[in-house]
């Protein structure tokens, strides 16, 4: 008894520093921002109340409200041509590249994801201005009469997204892909299904964990990154983590600020309820 | 199908790649703009770069927050891992569940809550402060990654190690770390890239001395040029060397 008592203890000291630093810096600060939310400013001071004045303003201010639709819009679009992507470059490289190749395909596919997010979305502004390289292309092969603005529109801030996503949802497909027994292939051929029954009826199946758990990534990174659409999308349309950068920088609004945050982190909550059952977050 | 795969493959290699070699090709630019047509190869970018106190600066700082935030999440989340592995604590699942948490909440969020603390109780935006979110974003990566390489194996030996004599302390350092090792090593790059490469927390939470991205976000801020390129070709150059290293070290002796 006394032994197991003196296990508790001790497996309790070991967790205790994490606990209290993810409680310190982590609850405490979310706790103290959803206080903040219910609070609001008269002229540039902050006046702490108990109303829900911000969350009302964020559904009724025509700006504010298109915050969320755009950000859910933008998700929605990266998530799904990221997956369309994806899958079949991850099940090329796990299934027809040679197996001598194939962390080197693999390495190759995913290797700008290593690379400074801030310096990724900066190289596309490169490539997709005006006279960047895309542009010259098209014009210089006919295929355009003039350049088109793509540059601070959306579609700028899709293919920014798209490319990093792509990269990231290979490689949680590939993983999965590559832990599959062959087997499981070769009874659905032995059983006169063909290839692309195979790979529809079985492996696609097979890998809806792995594409659950990229494309939930997907979504949260997706959601809450400033840097893409503020680089690539500029200030025409505003997504949600532009707007609360937006509140922050004019006059110091943090009530708002954090009141679209918490917004911002129930959309999150529940796109993980809609797919918690596919996803093993500890496996991670 | 087969052609039909290679020109998948070669259509999404391209479309991956673009970026970073365009990046690096007008990063030679001899010209003001890092746009077509290339007007020939020259250095001069990268001297220019490499002469800036500003930006070595902040590399500097990179470094330092990057590599002391690793190291804590690391310890703290190696603890945790070998005492929920050890005994089954009331609540383990709540605790769990609180550690990893963080990893479901978007930086911006995390950083917001952070400067809101910090001003309250009077902590100055800082690479100290940086710092402490830094180990808020990698304390669940950290934690999860040696919690599920903790397996029955591990844990007899713990137990067999404790049960002959072992303090708590040798237990860890002599038995639990050694046995981890490659989890270790794997969670630690991880955690250190994500600092090294981490932008919003970063903004937010400094002031005077910045890191590498946000010196990088306010050399943006100038427009397109070829000096930005340069930059931004060291940190690939870097990252790659240090991906291949790991993949011909690390990684490969897992896999065989």
């Amino acid at each position: 008894m006394s032994i197991e008592r003196q296990e508790r203890q001790q497996g309790a000291a070991l967790v205790a520093p994490a606990l209290l630093w993810t409680l310190a810096f982590f609850v405490v600060p979310f706790a103290a921002m959803v206080m903040m939310s219910l609070a609001h400013m008269e002229g540039r001071d902050i006046v702490q109340g108990h109303d829900l004045g911000n969350y009302l303003k964020i559904f009724t201010d025509p700006s504010l409200r298109r915050g969320i639709f755009v950000s859910l819009e933008i998700t929605v679009v990266v998530t799904l041509i990221s997956v369309l992507l994806a899958w079949p470059l991850a099940w090329i490289i796990a299934t027809r590249v040679p197996p001598r190749w194939r962390r080197m395909a693999l390495l190759l596919a995913v290797l700008p994801f290593w690379t400074s997010y801030v310096v990724r979305s900066y190289s596309w502004a490169l490539v997709l201005g005006e006279k960047g390289v895309v542009m010259n292309a098209l014009v210089g092969l006919g295929l355009l009469a003039e350049p088109v603005q793509i540059m601070a529109t959306r579609a700028a801030t899709v293919i920014g997204f798209v490319h990093f996503f792509v990269m990231l949802l290979t490689l949680t497909i590939y993983s999965n892909l590559i832990q599959l027994s062959p087997n499981y292939a070769r009874a659905a051929e032995d059983l006169g299904a063909s290839r692309w029954q195979v790979i529809r009826l079985v492996i696609l199946p097979l890998t809806l964990p792995g594409v659950m758990t990229g494309a939930f990534l997907t979504f949260v990174l997706c959601i809450g990154d400033y840097i893409t659409p503020q680089i690539l999308g500029g200030n025409n349309e505003l997504s949600l983590p532009q707007l609360i950068m937006l509140q922050l920088g004019r006059r110091g609004d943090f009530p708002m600020a954090s009141a679209l945050s918490v917004v911002l982190m129930v959309i999150v909550t529940l796109a993980y309820a809609a797919c918690a059952r596919w996803l093993k977050m500890e496996r991670l | 199908m087969r052609y039909l795969s290679w020109a998948y493959l070669l259509a999404l290699f391209a479309f991956i790649l673009l970026p970073v070699v365009t990046l690096v090709i007008f990063s030679f630019q001899d010209g003001r703009l890092p746009v077509p047509p290339f007007k020939g190869a020259t250095l001069d970018w990268y001297r220019e770069i490499l002469t800036d106190r500003a930006l070595m600066e902040a590399l500097g700082n990179s470094l330092i927050v990057a590599l002391l935030s690793a190291l804590v999440a690391l310890t703290l989340g190696f603890l945790a891992a070998s005492g929920l592995a050890r005994v089954v604590l009331p609540g383990s699942v709540v605790m769990r569940g609180l550690l990893i948490a963080p990893m479901t909440v978007s930086y911006l969020i995390i950083a917001l809550g952070l400067l809101q603390m910090f001003n309250k109780v009077g902590i100055r935006p800082s690479l100290l402060a940086t710092g402490i979110g830094h180990v808020v974003i990698n304390l669940p990566l950290c934690f999860a990654i040696l919690y599920a390489a903790i397996g029955e194996h591990q844990k007899s030996a713990l137990k067999a190690a404790r049960d002959l004599g072992a303090k708590e302390w040798q237990v860890l350092w002599f038995v639990a770390a050694p046995m981890l090792t490659p989890a270790l090593a794997a969670a630690f790059f991880l955690a250190f890239t994500f600092s090294w490469d981490e932008f919003i927390i970063a903004f937010l939470l400094t002031r005077f001395d910045v890191t590498l991205p946000v010196e990088i976000w306010s050399m943006l801020r100038s427009g397109l040029s070829p000096a930005t390129n340069a930059v931004g070709s060291l940190v690939f150059l870097v990252s790659v060397i240090v991906v291949v290293a790991l993949e011909l070290t690390l990684f490969r002796k897992g896999s065989k």
